[in-house]
């Protein structure tokens, strides 16, 4: 089996699994509880908000731990929306290529009576600094952009973006899900507000996350109940999922500049070998893109046909075509880089990592070649292209 | 669970009827590349017999499925009984499709029924 769709989830590291049973077997007890066995397992939730904190350069006490990424943008969309409306601020400005966790929750604030404004991401996929500036009103109360998108793997001037949200005194969001443990993410050096993350996309758990949240920025409770969070996530906290998620994160940064130049010479070799077959087309920036990102369009042929021809050669892969999302319309992250519908249904996304071999990027390539030559060979479109009655768009 | 039945992957890895039929009296194409799937229908007719059947297909694992199965479910048959072909026969054939699929099989419905409806025209001029 060959996994190549990292960007989807990761496998729990040894080390991190560890953690999770040793917890569950030997530190159960309850974080709010006053007895000594409670208090050591609050022991080992602030120690994990401690090495999360120190990973992303943020103080402890500006970590919430989440069920995921998705619960993390909610909150921080949400918590950003209401400080904004407080002061008669409704505007708020966001990407074309969000993920749904991020787009949904702006659609239900647009119901609510908030503007949203969602900036174009360009054919790269790529959000300019100097887009945020423009868009920028007097009544603007939030930038949410995200760090890298998890489709195409385009990583976005973070930086330039929080300096100039600093300066316009808005409060920037920037959803790091596809980021934090792959790439460099500092909260201070990066002039971020308002983070989102999730253990599994490092090697972590699932069902577990975290929302860094800058001193002094209220934080909204999505969950009512007990004080859990300093009151911000009620609910007795997933101690074994956080400090596993602690664990993971830690490994993931000590060995990430190694890791991550062995993923990119991947990656590239990767890429070398798609762009060889015949009318096809990388999606995405080629240069600022996450180490492990590949993303194909091939033209006249669809996407999911494609994985399951791939899932029986033992490669696991992912597609932005209609019939993989269950809607009728392609990846709205493709559509938005201005692929047309009929590229966009034939999308292939390999998210690879370091594990992988030279021989095997070499057997994916090989494989996608074969698989994509054999679905032309009886598909419409394809035959309409090459008898030229149809104008090749890649 | 697996995404697909048993009989759809087969029909889907190994489909019957693929390709292009150049003597074919009767073709129907259906579909737009917006939705993401189009199917193509060639049909040999002679004395009301469909005599030969191949499919083309741009579309996921259920389009192709389907259009494999419907070619399957008209061969040799007369021109009558193609007609009646329905999407639930399809799907049936397939032993199910899921809820968000049903609409290849309409889609094969409909490649069949256009490719009936072209050869009715040959005839009729
Ligand atoms: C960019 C991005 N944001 C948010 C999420 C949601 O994270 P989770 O699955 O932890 O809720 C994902 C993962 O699918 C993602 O890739
Ligand atoms: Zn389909």
């Amino acid at each position: 089996m060959i996994y190549a769709d990292n960007a989807a989830t990761t496998k729990i590291s040894k080390s991190a699994a560890d953690t999770m049973y040793s917890l569950m077997q030997e530190t159960w007890g309850n974080p709010s509880s006053l007895y000594s066995f409670g208090q050591k397992a609050k022991e080992v939730l602030e120690k994990a908000r401690e090495e999360i904190a120190a990973v992303i350069g943020a103080d402890p006490k500006e970590i919430y731990f989440t069920s995921g990424g998705s619960e993390a943008d909610n909150q921080a969309i949400r918590s950003a929306a209401l400080l904004g409306a407080k002061k008669g601020k409704k505007h708020i400005i966001s990407s074309a290529f969000e993920h749904h966790a991020v787009l949904h929750t702006l659609n239900k604030l647009e119901q609510e009576g908030f503007e949203v404004t969602l900036l174009d991401v360009h054919e790269n996929g790529i959000v300019l600094p100097e887009q945020v500036e423009e868009a920028i009103r007097e009544d603007t109360c939030l930038v949410t952009i995200m760090f890298a998108n998890n489709e195409i793997g385009t990583i976005q001037p973070i930086r330039a973006i929080g300096e100039i949200c600093r300066k316009k005194g808005v409060l920037f969001h920037t959803d790091a899900v596809q980021a934090v443990g792959h790439i460099p993410v500092n909260v201070r050096q990066d002039n971020i507000d308002l983070l989102s993350a999730s253990a599994h996309k490092f090697h972590g758990p699932k069902g577990v996350g975290f929302l860094y949240a800058g001193k002094g920025i209220r934080l909204d409770s999505l969950i009512e109940g007990g004080a859990q969070e300093r009151g911000k996530r009620a609910g007795t906290e997933n101690v074994p999922g956080i400090a596993a998620m602690a664990t993971a994160l830690k490994e993931a940064a000590a060995g990430m500049e190694e890791k991550s130049a062995r993923t990119k010479a991947l990656r590239d070799l990767l890429i070398e070998g798609l762009r060889q077959i015949p009318h096809s087309a990388l999606n995405g920036d080629a240069a600022s893109r996450l180490p492990g990102n590949v993303n194909f369009c091939f033209e006249g042929i669809e996407g999911e046909s494609l994985l399951l021809l791939l899932d029986d050669k033992g490669i696991q892969a992912s597609s932005g075509s209609a019939c993989t999302s269950g809607s009728l319309d392609p990846s709205h992250v493709l559509l938005a880089i201005g692929r047309v519908h009929d590229v966009a249904h034939g999308s292939l996304r390999l998210s690879i990592e370091d594990d992988l071999s030279e021989e095997e990027i070499g057997y994916i390539v090989q494989s996608v070649k074969e698989v994509v030559e054999y679905l032309r060979g009886f598909s419409p479109i394809w035959r309409d292209l090459m008898a030229g009655k149809k104008e090749f768009i890649l | 669970m697996a995404l697909y039945s048993e009989k759809v992957m087969d029909h889907f890895r190994n489909p019957r009827n693929v390709g292009v039929l150049e003597d074919a009296n009767g073709i129907g194409e259906v579909g737009n590349a917006k939705c993401g799937d189009i199917m193509k229908m060639y049909l040999k007719i002679e004395d009301d017999i469909i005599q030969d059947v191949k499919f083309e297909t741009f579309g996921c694992g259920s389009a192709i499925a389907s259009s494999s199965m419907a070619t399957e479910l008209i061969k040799g048959k007369p021109v009558s009984e193609a007609m009646q072909l329905t999407n639930k026969a399809v799907a049936e054939a397939l032993d199910g499709l899921p809820a968000h699929k049903i609409h290849c099989s309409v889609l094969a419905e409909e490649a069949i029924r256009s490719a009936l409806e072209d050869y009715h025209k040959r005839m009729d001029s």
